[in-house]
């Protein structure tokens, strides 16, 4: 009956889009008339007990050292296991890197429905219907999900990480068989220091109105005021102005921070598939005519080499920074 | 060394979605229809640059779909590709679909089967994942680089804040995203030569759906945006700090 969310971790620290993916599962187990389990593959640095605030009341761990590499191959199997153990009808991964690798193997391996890239608590009044995010945002479809297990994944930023309770979680050591792993990680390379794009709150975003990479200063020096990541348009990434893991867009990464800020980028169709779920969304152009105002909520029609340094100096002076 | 290159056809990027019969159907009337760009930049691209560095290397594809996908699996083999499968079914949905892909990859023995990270328009990114389960192979997700020597893949996969470098010995299924290769556009030849690739269509096996769709919602609309003068910036600190409460 149980709902039970996956907790997913990196360098042992539970993600941002696990803390949502948690306080939906809970929310989904009140509707349920059920309780929801955590799960958490591997070691982790993070203060477990504490996720109780999200929510959950009891946490599995599987804490064999072997999970703490990633492979969905692994983790699937680890998973399938769990779920039987305990009985859980409901799965709920955040629709992020490792989600989008576990889901599907587990769907298949449960015979369970899946919807990825949830966006809403399921509708559960009539059989059970999630609503997905399609069309790279621009529009959503409810899908019916016609098994007894069901396993949502859900989308970043779409549904907030809440405290809802002062009971902490009690942890459970939990046996699984963990198999032998096809997949030898090599290296991990993170970007130091970096907020990643994908958890981001507030994105920094420039396009090919920047006119070349020694013009991003700017756009670093506010993103980092802002505690922002940086992102950038299809061309920008592709003339190697900025790494490719910053394209945002139909083709690129789809993110939905609480602020996008356009800086110099037009607003084609494909660029706005990805970034149209932001819930603010802030333009700097120069031509009153780009297409993106019509998607903004608030916009400057102005030279961003004479705007964004002002706007710099006006948030300096917010946060109290010299 | 034989890779199965998935395809998927989606309605071009600039299509305006619209839904007909009560919000229950996507309105097709005038869509131009498109490879599935991770399909085609990424996987397919991937898939010939192996074979340029490997002539021996097989490439077939496979699509999914009634005979109105065949447009774009003839654009794919204009690309590059040896021969192509199209089951000949309605892509209900992901478990369906993978269903019907590994049904083919078990009677033809891949090394490499290569998807899209996701299609465009119902952005499911799991057939890579089904596939990969259904046929007990391991499955690297939303990769950004792909190096093969011998029956060694190097795979470089995305995570967050970076990129995770692993190694797979034999088969495996890859769904493939910016970064594993530069998009490309078809030549005469290519065309003139996909013509006599040989497109089999196959009756589709047995297989359920898991999912319904039941309607489609277009997001309410926006309220219209609030423009502040270039030269008072702060104005829009304050409408950021004070009324969106986002700052
Ligand atoms: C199949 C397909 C998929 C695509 N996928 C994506 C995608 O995922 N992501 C994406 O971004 N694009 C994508 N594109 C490309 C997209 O169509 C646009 O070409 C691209 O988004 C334009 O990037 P841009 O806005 O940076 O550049 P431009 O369109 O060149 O716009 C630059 C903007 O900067 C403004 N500007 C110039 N100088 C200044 C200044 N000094 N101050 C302020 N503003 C200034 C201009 O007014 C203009 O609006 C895709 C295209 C296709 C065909």
């Amino acid at each position: 009956m149980s709902v039970l969310i996956f907790i997913d971790q990196s360098d042992g620290h539970v993600k941002k889009a696990s803390l949502e993916a948690i306080s939906y599962g809970a929310k989904l187990a009140v509707q349920l008339n059920t309780t929801a389990i955590g799960l958490v593959l591997g070691s982790v640095k993070e203060d477990l007990p504490a996720l109780g605030q999200y929510g959950v009341t009891q946490i599995q761990q599987v804490e064999n050292a072997q999970l703490n590499h990633f492979d969905a191959q692994v983790y699937t199997s680890v998973i399938a296991q769990v779920t039987q153990q305990i009985g859980a009808e409901t799965i709920v991964f955040a629709n992020n890197v490792d989600g989008k690798a576990i889901a599907p193997r587990l769907s298949v391996r449960l015979k369970a429905a899946l919807v990825s890239g949830a966006v809403a608590l399921p509708d559960t009044t009539n059989g059970f219907v999630v609503r997905k995010s399609v069309f790279s945002g621009k529009a959503f479809a409810n899908i019916e999900l016609k098994t007894n297990t069901r396993i949502i994944t859900l989308n970043p930023n779409s549904f907030p990480a809440t405290v809802s309770s002062d009971a902490p979680a009690t942890v459970v050591p939990c046996e699984a068989v963990v198999d032998a792993s096809a997949i030898q990680v090599k290296a991990v390379n993170k970007v130091k220091g970096e907020v990643p794009l994908s958890e981001a709150d507030i994105v920094v975003s420039g396009g090919r109105g920047l006119k070349g990479p020694e013009n991003w200063g700017m756009i670093e020096t506010l993103a980092k005021l802002l505690g922002a990541a940086t992102a950038c348009s299809r061309p920008v990434a592709d003339s190697d102005w900025r790494p490719h893991h910053e394209h945002v867009g139909q083709t690129g990464l789809a993110i939905a921070p609480n602020l996008y800020i356009a800086i110099g980028i037009s607003g084609a169709i494909q660029h706005l598939a990805g970034v149209n779920r932001s819930k603010t969304i802030v333009v700097i152009n120069k031509d009153p005519e780009a297409p993106f105002f019509k998607a903004a909520d608030y916009g400057i029609v102005g030279d961003a080499f004479e705007v964004v340094p002002k706007l710099i100096e006006e948030i300096k002076k917010l946060k109290g920074v010299a | 060394m034989k890779v199965l290159v998935c395809i998927s056809k989606s309605p071009d990027t600039t299509t305006k979605i619209a839904f007909s019969d009560n919000n229950t159907t996507f309105a097709t009337a005038g869509v131009q229809w498109i490879i599935n760009p991770y399909d085609e930049w990424y996987a397919l691209v991937k898939a010939i640059e192996l074979k340029e560095k490997d002539p021996a290397t097989v490439i077939h594809l496979i699509t999914v779909g009634m005979s109105d996908a065949e447009p774009v699996i003839r654009k794919a083999l204009a690309l590059g590709g040896d021969e192509a499968f199209r089951v000949n079914a309605d892509s209900k949905d992901s478990f369906y679909i993978a269903s019907q892909i590994s049904e083919i990859a078990r009677q033809g023995s891949y090394d490499l089967i290569f998807t899209g990270k996701e299609t465009i328009d119902y952005n499911g990114s799991s057939v890579g994942g089904m596939v990969a389960e259904m046929l007990n192979l391991p499955y690297v997700a939303l990769a950004t680089h792909f190096e093969l020597s011998g029956n060694t893949s190097t795979v470089t996969r995305e995570i967050e804040g970076g990129e995770e470098i692993v190694e797979v010995n034999g088969a495996v299924v890859v769904s493939c995203q910016k970064g594993m290769a530069e998009a490309r556009i078809p030549n005469m030849r290519g065309i003139m030569a996909a013509r006599t690739k040989p497109l089999k269509v196959v009756e589709p096996t047995d297989a359920e759906t898991l999912t319904t769709v039941i309607n489609f919602e277009l997001p309410p609309a926006k309220g219209g945006v609030k423009l502040v003068p270039a030269d008072n910036p702060a104005e829009l600190v304050r409408l950021l700090h004070e009324e969106a409460k986002v700052i």
